[in-house]
């Protein structure tokens, strides 16, 4: 049939068949999407920061603070001494001088599942249950500063800790003229080896990366200590470093983990187990958790089979901080204790018991020194050895040789996440 | 009261019966996944808040940085059921023609590890699989194995861990499904000059399909969207997508892209299983369900 042979139809009808005309279905369907589109947006995540106080408020608040005689302390575990010394925990002997009766919680596991415990609370402005917690700088006690989710502190009222704070562990960075959290104990972040299995000492960040350890090297699996450390190694300043130094970090632990040579990003404390069974010869690890499977390996004869070292590039120094949530109930108990632990005597026995480096660094060492001469036996031994100790007193060459953690904005954390998260999870 | 109401009631009846798993179904399965989608599409940060944006860009993001463990997971959970139905398929005909009286005991047994946390379970495989454990130390003494042989932190590890976490889910149904076929349609076949083989290829099996079915989509959903064997038994280029959308939500609070990839996954599981059930016919899926 040719074109002109074609049946006239009116225009008319044939645009009434073609216009797109609306029918029941579709105007539900239309409506159903509008719903739909309204119950999206209506979904919205509302932000969890909160303002600051203006600053002749905290004062004012310290003032009209009486003391309740009961602390909820929540800590980590095995991170607070257990063993009586002269018949007295510190724990102790905080009642004892204060009255002040303490619940001690090991409820800390890490820090991001805590927060998310406490996040909710402090966002609805209610009390968390804790008076006084422990949360490590390098992310997790910014994001808590940066949202104004702690009690600011009045430092005047920490004699103490104005005494004897060392000037390393004051004012950090993180938490400028320690206004809402003061040092619980630190720790360097490096490199632990068992000498027997790598065959040579370990001394460089370089040797993570040696493919004759192929497929028996750790790295923490964080995106905190390792992308800071990795660049230590680099030589680069993590504390001053920026987005091209970051991806130039990202780029070396890719090709370590492409290579084979990487056997496992690991958890917290993963570097203990790994290390114990011999899965790992050489791994990223925290300077107490090399002494704890130390410790457990003395006692079944193998002293030093495991080995720590901060590698001549250099390692990370962290700060465990202690810190009063908003709304603690009894917010001058907690403040009473933060200061308790400055005394020379209790750092002493603290550090002494879990070796951490200890913040009041001078008074804690000064005490240790006068306790020897009348101590006997087994304690006799354990102040001299951790008087000794570099875990717990690290040389100024040491110290020196550390870095403090890149502090990161909300903005800046998104670009570090896109970089390093796709290389933890590979 | 007039004829009419009472049929308007009678009407209604059915709604009003369905009404309880409606209401189930719109509060625990839509109005969440109205908001993950929700979320699938805002911009923002956690301390700021998110904003409903309609930002797809989401979705290119999340695939671009995790599409690697993204295949990856849909290839080890279709690894895993394959190796579950090889497993599982012998164990669960075994059982069902020649388990006798003993039948329900040899169930109890398959099921007698779940009795025990998934979580405490795999690590009892981390303790067994280490570099110098009960398995493979002994082997590297005598020299079967080189020194530096090893299983965790491998694809192995995670595939082996989660095959056996979830060949149950695998051997009940293709149980209950064999258990139902009469042994006289086997001695039918016999009779008709069937062989051993040809008679199970033509009549067990053809009639064990539903089970199958089911005991495929039991295993291959689970497992492709686990993450706590890649994260216990895995080492590098294990993750799997749970792993990524767990740390995603919890320690990087970006709940958008965390959103889009949970959204992705479902999408392309349902698909999956809507094609699956298109060359199976779902009708087998209710005579399953049917029991």
């Amino acid at each position: 049939m040719s074109e002109n042979q074609r049946p006239m139809v009116d225009p008319a009808l044939l645009r009434g068949l073609t216009m797109p005309r609306m029918t029941r279905r579709a105007a539900l369907r239309g409506a159903g999407l509008a719903g739909m589109a309204a119950a999206l947006a209506a979904c919205g995540v509302k932000g969890t920061s909160k303002a600051a106080p203006p600053a002749d408020e905290v004062k004012a608040f310290w003032d009209k603070q009486t003391k309740a005689n009961v602390l909820n302390f929540a800590n980590w575990p095995a991170y607070i001494d257990t063993d009586p010394v002269n018949g007295k925990t510190t724990l102790q002997r905080f009642t004892d001088s204060t009255g002040i009766k303490v619940n001690y919680k090991e409820v800390i596991q890490d820090n991001d599942s805590f927060l998310g415990k406490i996040t909710p609370s402090l966002r609805a402005g209610q009390d968390t249950g804790w008076d006084l917690m422990v949360i490590t700088n390098g992310g997790s006690i910014e994001k808590l500063i940066r949202q104004n989710f702690l009690q600011e502190l009045d430092t005047a009222r920490m004699p103490n800790f104005n005494q004897y704070a060392s000037a390393q562990f004051k004012n950090p960075s993180y938490d400028p003229g320690n206004k809402h959290s003061v040092a619980w104990q630190s720790g360097i972040t490096a490199i632990g080896y068992n000498p027997k299995l790598t065959g040579r000492e370990i001394t460089s960040f370089d040797d993570l990366f040696d493919p004759k350890f192929k497929g028996r090297v750790g790295m923490f699996g964080d995106n905190v200590d390792l992308p800071n450390f990795t660049m230590v190694g680099l030589g680069i300043k993590p504390e001053t470093s920026t987005e091209a130094d970051w991806r130039r970090a990202a780029d070396k632990l890719k090709q370590q983990r492409d290579s084979g040579i990487l056997r496992k990003y690991i958890d917290n404390a993963g570097e203990i187990q790994g290390l114990e069974s011999g899965d790992l010869w050489l791994s990223m690890a925290y300077s107490g958790d090399i002494f704890q499977i130390n410790a457990e390996l003395e006692k079944a004869g193998k002293a030093g089979a495991i080995k720590f070292v901060i590698p001549e590039q250099g390692g990370m120094l962290w700060t465990d901080n202690m810190c009063i949530p908003l709304k603690a109930k009894h917010p001058l108990d907690a403040l009473t204790y933060m200061d308790f632990v400055y005394k020379p005597d209790i750092a002493a026995q603290l550090a002494a018991f879990i070796e951490y480096i200890t913040p009041a660094q001078d008074g804690a060492k000064a005490a240790m020194q006068s306790q020897i001469p009348t101590a006997k036996g087994d304690e006799k031994s354990t102040l001299e050895a951790a008087v000794k100790d570099p875990l717990i007193f690290p040389t100024a060459q040491d110290l020196s040789n550390t870095h403090r953690y890149r502090v990161l904005t909300v903005d800046e954390e998104k670009v570090w996440n896109s970089i390093f998260e796709p290389i933890v999870q590979s | 009261m007039s004829a009419v109401s009472a049929r308007r009631r009678f009407r209604l009846a059915p709604y009003l019966l369905a009404l309880p798993g409606i209401v189930w179904l719109a509060v625990f399965f839509v109005v969440p996944i109205v908001m993950t989608l929700s979320v699938s599409l805002q911009t923002g940060d956690v301390e700021r808040g998110f904003q409903f944006t309609w930002h797809f860009a989401n979705y290119s993001d999340a695939m671009g940085r995790y599409h690697v463990q993204f295949v990856r997971s849909l290839f080890y959970g279709l690894t895993v059921t394959g190796a579950t139905f090889v497993l599982g398929y012998p164990m669960a005909y075994w059982i069902a023609f020649h388990g006798g009286r003993r039948k329900s005991f040899y169930l109890f047994l398959l099921l007698l590890p779940f009795f025990v946390s998934f979580v405490i379970r795999t690590v009892a495989w981390q303790f067994i699989l280490s570099d110098n454990g009960i398995l493979l130390g002994p082997l590297k003494d005598l020299h079967l194995l080189p020194s530096n042989f090893h299983v965790l932190a491998t694809s192995l590890a995670v595939i082996g861990g989660l095959t056996y976490n979830f060949l149950p889910f695998m051997v009940l149904p293709l149980f209950v499904s064999l258990e139902r076929i009469d042994p006289e349609l086997v001695e039918a076949a016999n009779d008709l000059y069937a062989s051993r083989v040809r008679a199970f290829l033509r009549v067990v099996f053809p009639l064990s399909i539903p089970g199958v079915f089911a005991g495929v989509l039991l295993t291959f959903v689970p497992a492709a969207a686990d993450y706590v064997s890649a994260s216990i038994l895995g080492g590098t280029r294990t993750t799997m997508i749970g792993n990524v959308i767990q740390t995603l939500y919890l320690t990087n609070n970006d709940y958008p892209l965390a959103s889009a990839l949970s959204f992705i996954l479902m999408a392309v599981l349902i698909v999956g299983v809507m094609v699956y059930a298109r060359v199976l016919g779902t009708e087998r899926v209710y005579e399953v369900a049917g029991g």
